[in-house]
Formats: structure tokens, sequence, C-alpha cells
């Protein structure tokens, strides 16, 4: 079992306030990730949750217990950290055996237990090696190897994939969901990489300036974000965002339209006008960034390949059902 | 930042260590004030009484004092442009490829290691003796008179073995610190079309002034109080030619027993070490940040 | 990656290196060499450099005056039990510092810093009587103690700038792993400190073997370690060379020893961490 839950928990170093009030529902056996810029105290919530830090205020639940007291050992956590934070004097096995070995168990069943570890990661023939002699995938799985082997309540993952390169980190992103759904255990999963946060989590929390945004599935983050902050984090490029005149039209102080939503036609009569300032032709897409001048630049995204220049006149044509609209505040206005 | 168990359990563990070191600062610095205003004479005990300043206006007013002054800030800034003048292209030598650089290296930091009082009488006897030392020897060899090191250039006698036990420092620190220049800035200043010599002036130079400042600052501290050698070498003199300040405080002390006056010399010792140690601790603490 | 050196070059500069580093190590092998010559050949003119009658005499006579091995045993406790002493009270210090860092615990470094810039000089007569009054003068414990306060500052620093090191997350996921704080010392920290701890340890020997200051003004003949006894030679008329570098040969020799095995650590030591 591996049931979270904050209740208005809140976080001061002195006057800073990092956590302004976080009130969350973790269901067990669920991938959640925690996304923002950075600052946003994404990673202070988590080592919060770890008992890293001490709470100010409210109260963290694990299967309906308040841990709020109880010492970061104690909470039947497990953690990764994003330097792997590996004991360098210790072997691969040393280092996965280790919190077993404070927990007092047997030798064996420790032997056994690692064994299956390292068995899972593809780490068995490194299993004598010290840290300095892995590479960083390989190191990236003994720490979560040192995390799995512990059977916890949940995972907590802190940006543990920030330190590797393009390809493995696509790699290691599919190896950490597999693992999560094998296992069936919570995790909270801390990024930056909003790309990472769609792709791995059953239901994202997106924290800006200490407080929770918005928390969902990554699709309903996509389709109906509750505010312009969530609109403009989620989805890559970003969303798209207008003011003035054509907002009022819609009855809203901002609209916003994805990239993707925007249909491109050469010349075309309806629509925004604009003119190519750059084109990025990758093969399966194709970027527009346009200068629809009093509107702003615009992106817009196109499947396939699209043969249009900087200096070519475009007009794009925003998809009606796919236009947000946000008011004064920024919040989303639902129809 | 980390729980409040770990924070208290921390104060407790850095008590011991803070109360230790301020008593051992307050204390003896108490006491030295309240004796500095005493008629005070180990000599001439019971016959203490309350001078005021008088002490330290017998002590400022010293002709030894402005001697002694003066000869410490001579051995302080003479050592201190020896080892970097010459502790940079030490340097810059041991930080090229050489075949057997450990062994140098050991070489050359060994001065460092060398308890002072062997040092002053190693090189006082065996080598600056004016009869069977070995200079003299070499300027009988170039058909030069033997100099009588420590009656003929006394301060600089001293300044010389100093600088030979401190040069290994300077040149150490200054070693370590170009080992940590990155290989890349070099490369990319050549590609800039820079000579050897600009990439020195341009790049190593001020990759170099910090640890520069350093030096300096950390010599100074332990330079200011240099004791040992002058007192098994010169005893302060001839006459007052080689007395610094630390010498000069010790024999009002231990040698006359004027204790009031003594205390007064400690004081002046102690500001003016602060004045250095203030712009040390700056460097020191800036450091701390990253 | 490495630049191509030519030979020319590399021909010169170990030259070059070699001859300074033996100009500069001359003395103390001019020192080593006259310890093992006559008293007659320490003195005679011109020196002869290799070919005299090499001689351990110097060495058998500074064993067996008893003065000498008293001496010598005088700078071994004085210098370890002030070096482990320091250690003890500087480890816990450090820890906290480093691991546990407030706002004030750079003031308090800087501190610490500052006490060690205060002049021996200065503080001179009033230990000098309160020593006096508390019968510690020429007693090894008063020479412990103070050694131990005057290089405590720079133990602490040392310590602390190899803790700092220590990556904190380590030391997290060993709490995560449910290690209590003792076992976070023991299995954690301690492994990962031994090179700081050992270098720490060499450098403060080293410093508190040669102390000058307060040895030559605090002990006369009971208490006195190796420095005194060797500034003892410098009367005119103890001129005897070859038995005073023989006494200096066996005095710098095991420090000559560990300081070649920490002159690496040395800087970073010394310069309070802020060269490394």
């Amino acid at each position: 079992m591996g049931q979270i839950t904050l209740q208005g928990v809140q976080k001061s170093f002195g006057p800073v306030h990092i956590i302004k009030g976080a009130d969350l529902e973790i269901a067990d056996g669920s991938f959640v990730v925690f996304v923002g810029p950075s600052g946003c105290g994404k990673t202070t919530l988590l080592r919060l949750i770890a008992g890293l830090e001490d709470v100010t205020g409210g109260a963290i639940l694990i299967d309906g217990r308040n841990v709020v007291d109880v010492p970061p050992a104690k909470r039947g956590l497990s953690m990764v950290f994003q330097s792997y934070a590996l004991y360098p004097h210790m072997s691969v096995r040393g280092n996965i055996a280790f919190g077993l070995k404070m927990a007092g168990v047997a030798k064996d069943e420790i032997n056994r237990k690692v064994e299956a570890a390292a068995a899972t990661l593809n780490l068995t023939p490194y299993l004598e090696r010290k840290p300095r002699e892995l590479s960083g995938g390989q190191r990236q799985r003994v720490a979560i190897g040192r995390a799995i082997v512990r059977e916890p309540k949940a995972f907590l993952f802190d940006e543990p994939l920030s330190n590797l390169d393009a390809a493995l980190r696509v790699q290691m992103r599919l190896e950490v969901t597999r693992l999560q759904k094998q296992l069936g255990t919570t995790a909270i999963y801390v990024t930056h990489d909003q790309v990472e946060a769609m792709t791995m989590a059953d239901k994202i929390v997106v924290l800006n300036g200490g407080k929770i945004e918005q928390y969902g599935s990554p699709l309903e983050l996509y389709e109906k974000p509750n505010n312009l902050f969530v609109a403009g984090f989620i989805g890559s490029p970003k969303m798209n965002f207008v003011t003035g005149e054509l907002a009022k039209q819609r009855g809203a102080t901002t609209i916003g339209v994805r990239p993707e939503h925007l249909k491109v036609e050469r010349d075309g009569q309806g629509g925004w006008h604009g003119t190519v300032s750059v084109a990025e032709h990758l093969g399966s897409d194709t970027f527009l960034y346009v200068d629809a001048g009093p509107l702003g630049m615009l992106t817009a995204r196109y499947v396939g390949e699209l043969d249009l220049h900087p200096g070519d006149k475009v007009s794009l044509i925003p998809d009606p059902a796919r236009i947000h609209r946000f008011d004064d505040s920024g919040k989303s206005i639902h129809a | 930042m980390a729980t409040q168990q770990t924070q208290l359990l921390a104060r407790t563990l850095l008590t011991p260590a803070v109360a230790l070191l301020f008593i051992w600062m307050i204390v003896p610095l108490a006491l030295t004030i309240y004796f500095a205003t005493l008629h005070y004479n180990l000599l001439d005990p019971g016959s203490e009484s309350f001078v005021g300043l008088e002490n330290f206006r017998y002590f400022l007013t010293d002709p030894a004092f402005l001697a002694s002054l003066q000869n410490t800030l001579v051995l302080v800034g003479s050592v201190l442009a020896i080892t970097i003048i010459l502790g940079v292209p030490l340097a810059l030598l041991l930080d090229q490829q050489v075949v057997g650089l450990s062994i140098v290296r050991l070489m050359v930091i060994a001065p460092f290691f060398v308890m002072p009082t062997v040092s002053a009488l190693v090189w006082k006897n065996l080598l600056m003796h004016p009869v069977s030392g070995l200079f003299a020897w070499i300027a009988h060899l170039f058909g030069l008179p033997a100099i009588d090191w420590f009656n003929d250039a006394p301060l600089f006698s001293v300044i010389l073995i100093i600088s030979w036990q401190w040069l290994p420092f300077a040149t150490l620190i200054l070693l370590t610190a170009l080992q940590s220049l990155d290989e890349e800035q070099k490369e990319a200043a050549e590609m800039d079309g820079a000579s050897a010599i600009s990439t020195f002036i341009y790049i190593t130079l001020p990759h170099l002034a910090r640890p520069i400042t350093v030096v300096i600052l950390i010599e100074t501290i332990f330079l200011l109080t240099v004791f040992a050698e002058i007192f098994v070498t010169t005893g302060g003199g001839p006459g007052l030619q080689t007395t610094n300040i630390a010498f000069l405080i010790y024999s009002q002390a231990l040698i006359q027993y004027d204790v009031g006056s003594a205390s007064a010399g400690g004081l002046v010792a102690v500001v003016l070490a602060n004045i250095v140690a203030f712009f040390l601790v700056r460097i020191v603490g800036r450091n701390l940040e990253a | 990656m490495a630049r191509m050196v030519t030979t020319r070059n590399k021909v010169i500069s170990t030259a070059a290196a070699w001859l300074v580093g033996f100009l500069i190590f001359f003395p103390i092998l001019w020192m080593v060499l006259a310890s093992f010559k006559t008293e007659l050949e320490a003195f005679a003119i011109p020196p002869s450099f290799l070919f005299f009658h090499w001689t351990t005499e110097n060495y058998v006579t500074v064993q067996e005056r008893s003065d000498y091995l008293h001496h010598a045993l005088n700078s071994i406790v004085i210098a370890g039990g002030s070096t482990l002493i320091a250690m003890l009270i500087a480890i816990p210090a450090a820890w906290s510092m480093a691991f546990s860092p407030t706002k004030r615990t750079k003031d308090i470094l800087l501190w610490m810093l500052s006490t060690k810039m205060m002049p021996p000089v200065g503080v001179l007569v009033p230990i000098y009587l309160i020593y006096r009054n508390f019968g510690l003068l020429d007693t090894r414990s008063g020479l412990i103690f103070i050694l131990c306060l005057g290089n405590l500052p720079i133990v602490i620093w040392m310590l602390f700038t190899y803790f700092k090191e220590i990556p904190k997350d380590i030391l997290e996921a060993a709490r995560m792993d449910g290690a209590t704080i003792g076992r976070e010392l023991i299995y954690v920290l301690t492994p990962m400190a031994v090179p700081g701890l050992a270098s720490t340890l060499l450098l403060n020997l080293i410093l508190a073997w040669n102390e000058a200051f307060w040895t030559l003004n605090l002990s006369t003949l009971e208490a006195a370690p190796l420095t005194v006894f060797i500034a003892s030679y410098s009367s005119p008329e103890g001129l005897f060379w070859a038995k005073l570098s023989a006494a200096s040969t066996l005095a710098i020799a095991p420090i000559l020893v560990l300081g070649w095995f920490s002159q690496r650590q040395l800087v970073r030591g010394l310069t309070f961490g802020a060269v490394k």
C-alpha cells in the first residue's frame, strides 16, 4: 500500500514561503509527476514527503497515518536522487544492500533480494564494481536498484534523468515507467521537463510559485488547462496567446491556441495573416514562426512537410473548437 | 537545511569548539589589556600599580619600537616579494613536462617541513659562517672576500633564511592553481593567435591573481610573528638590527621582565595583525559562498 | 588533451627543474652530509662533498645522549597529543557546520580563523604568567594544551572543507535507507572522510612538531621538545656541527617523510580551502 495525502502542507525558510499550502491525494500504485519551472517548490515538496525537511504546517499522511514527526528512515519511502548519491566507497552490491542491512535483514535474504534487483536492472555483471567504474546510465540503474530493493510504499524520484544524455534519457524513461507498472508501487517523480511529465505520468501536478496550479491526467491538462500558466507550460511548442480585440470578440481577456491547432494556408482568405520569419523542417513536422503583425509572433505546427520559407505570406486559421479562453485573472473560462 | 532534530544535535556538537576558542581568545586578551595599564615588573614584585596609558606611551615612543616596526615591515615585505617573484616562475617550470617531476616536487617542498630552529642553525653555521661556511668557500673560489653575513647584513640574512622556508609554500600554492587552469582556455587563446607571452599575461596571470593574494595574506600572518629564526641566529642583534616586534615583546617580557610594557606591545601586535587579517578573512569568506 | 611537447623543450625544462630543485634542497642535503662527517671535516675548508670519511659516530653519540631521546619523546607526546585532542574537538564541530549550516555558520568559521591570526606574541605575557602560577611552565600538558588551541582553527577549517565536499545527497540517501545518525557516521561519512581526516591529522602533526614560539618560550628542559633542544646548539661555544647536523637530521626526518605524503593536502589546509 502506498496512498499519500497532503493536507494544507506549508513550508517556509524564514520569511520565504516555498510551499503555500498544498492539498493532494495520491492513489496507491499511481505514477504522479510534479512539474514546474525551477524554483516552483517541486523538489521541496518531494523532500517534505521524504522527511528530509520539516513541514512548517499541515499534514502528510501515508496510508492514513500522519508522518510529519516521523524521521525519513521510518516512513517506508525510498528516493532516487538527481546526483544518484551512490556511496562511492561501496560496490554496487553494497550500495543496493545498504538499506536492507540497516533494516537488519538476514544476510542470505539480502543477497537474494540484491541479486533479484540487479537482474531486473541488468546490473548483474557489475555487482562487484565501484560506482566510479560505471557509466552514467549504469549509475542511474544502481540508484534505482537501491530504491526498489527495499520494497517501499512509494518511490520518490528527484529529477533522476537530468544528468543523462538525450538518447539514454528516453530509454531510461521507458524503463522507469515499465518498472513502476510491473512493481505496482506508488511513484512521485519530480521534473522540470514537461515531455517527461506527459509521457510518464498517470497524473501530473503542475506547481508554480509554491502553489499547485492543477492536478490531473496529462490529457486533462492538455485539453482543459485551468489557467494561463498551465496552458503555457504544458504542450510543446508553447501555446500561442492573443490578447486585445480578437479575444474580446470571444468574451475573454486572452485566448490561446496550440500550434498544432492552427491550420496553415498559403495566401488564404480567412484567419490571421502573417509572414513566415523562420521555418523549421523536421521532415515529420514543420514548425513555422509567423510574424502576425499586431498579434505578435505565432507558432504553427504542420504534420508533414510544408514547402514554406521565410518571407512567404500565410494565413493561420484556428480550430474554433480548440480555442482556450481566459479571464482577467488568467483563469480558464469554460463554456 | 535539515530537520530540527539534526539542527539541535549540530548545535550541541559545535559548542565545545566555540567555547574553547572563545576562552582562548578572550581571557589572554583581557589580561593583556589589564596588564598593559599596570606598572608591573616581575623583578620588582609587589610594586604593581595602575599607570593608565603610560606603558603605551613608553612602548610606542621607545626608539626600539620604531626600529622593530621597520624591521618587521622590511622582513615581511622582502620575504613576500622574494617568494612570489621566485615562486611564479618556479611554479610555471614545474607545470611543464618534466621527467621525474614527483622527485623534483619533493625536493622543492622539503624546506617547508624543516623545523625553524633547524633551518636557522643550518644556514647560520653550515652555509653562512664567515670562515667555515660553504658560502665563504664559494666566495673564495671566485676570489671574493667572505661575507660575515650576520654582522654585515644581519636582517638580509634572516630574510634569506625565511624566504627559503616559505618559497615552497608559495610555489606549491601557485602550482596547484596553475594545474586547475583549464587547458582549453589556453588552447582558445592560442587559436585566437596569442603568443606564449600574451597567453601568460592575459590568461595565466589573471588566473594566478587570487592564489597570489592568498599567499600574501597567509604568509603575512605568519611572517608578522617570526620568532624562532631570530632567536636562534642573531638574538635580535647586532643592536636592534634584527629585532622585530615579536622579538621586542619577548625580550621585554622574558628578559627584562617588564610585564606592563610587553603587554602594551602585545596589543600593538594584535592591532597590526588584525589589519592584515581583515583582508584575509574577506577573501576566504568570499570563497565560502561557492 | 595533453599537448605535444617537443623533446628539446622537455629536456630543457627537465634540466632546469632538476637544477632548481637541487638548489632548493641543497641546504638539507648539505646538513645530512655533514651529519656523516667527523667534526673536523664538517669544518674543513675546502669542504668535501662526497669523498670524506663517512662515519655514523655522530648518530651514535646523539643516541647515547639521553637528553636527545628525552626531547624526541617530548616532541612525539606534545605533537601527537595536541593533534589528537584538537581532532576530537574539531570533528564534531566541523561535521555540524558542514552538514547543518545556519546563517551564522560562515561568521563562526571566519571568527575561528581570526583567532588563528591573533599573533601569539600578543598574548605571550598573560599565558606565561598563567602558566607560571598554575605550575604549567615546562610541562608537557601545558604545551599540549596551547598547541592544541593554536591549531584548532586550522583543524576545524580543514575538516570543514573536506566534509563540505561530501555531497549532502549521499548522507540523505543513507537517511532514506534507514540509517540512524550513528550508523550514518560509521558506514557512510567516516569511510568517505578518511582521506580528509588523515591529511588533516598529518598536517597538524607537522605544524605541532615544528612549532617554535610557544615551545621556545614555555619550556626549558623537562618538557622541551626537539625545537628547543636544537636551539640550544645556537650558543657560540656549542660548535659541534656534525652532531648538530645528526640531531637535526633525526629531528626533521620523520616530518619530512610525513610531509611528502601530505604535500597535496598541504595547500588546501594552509589556505583554508581558498586554493585547492
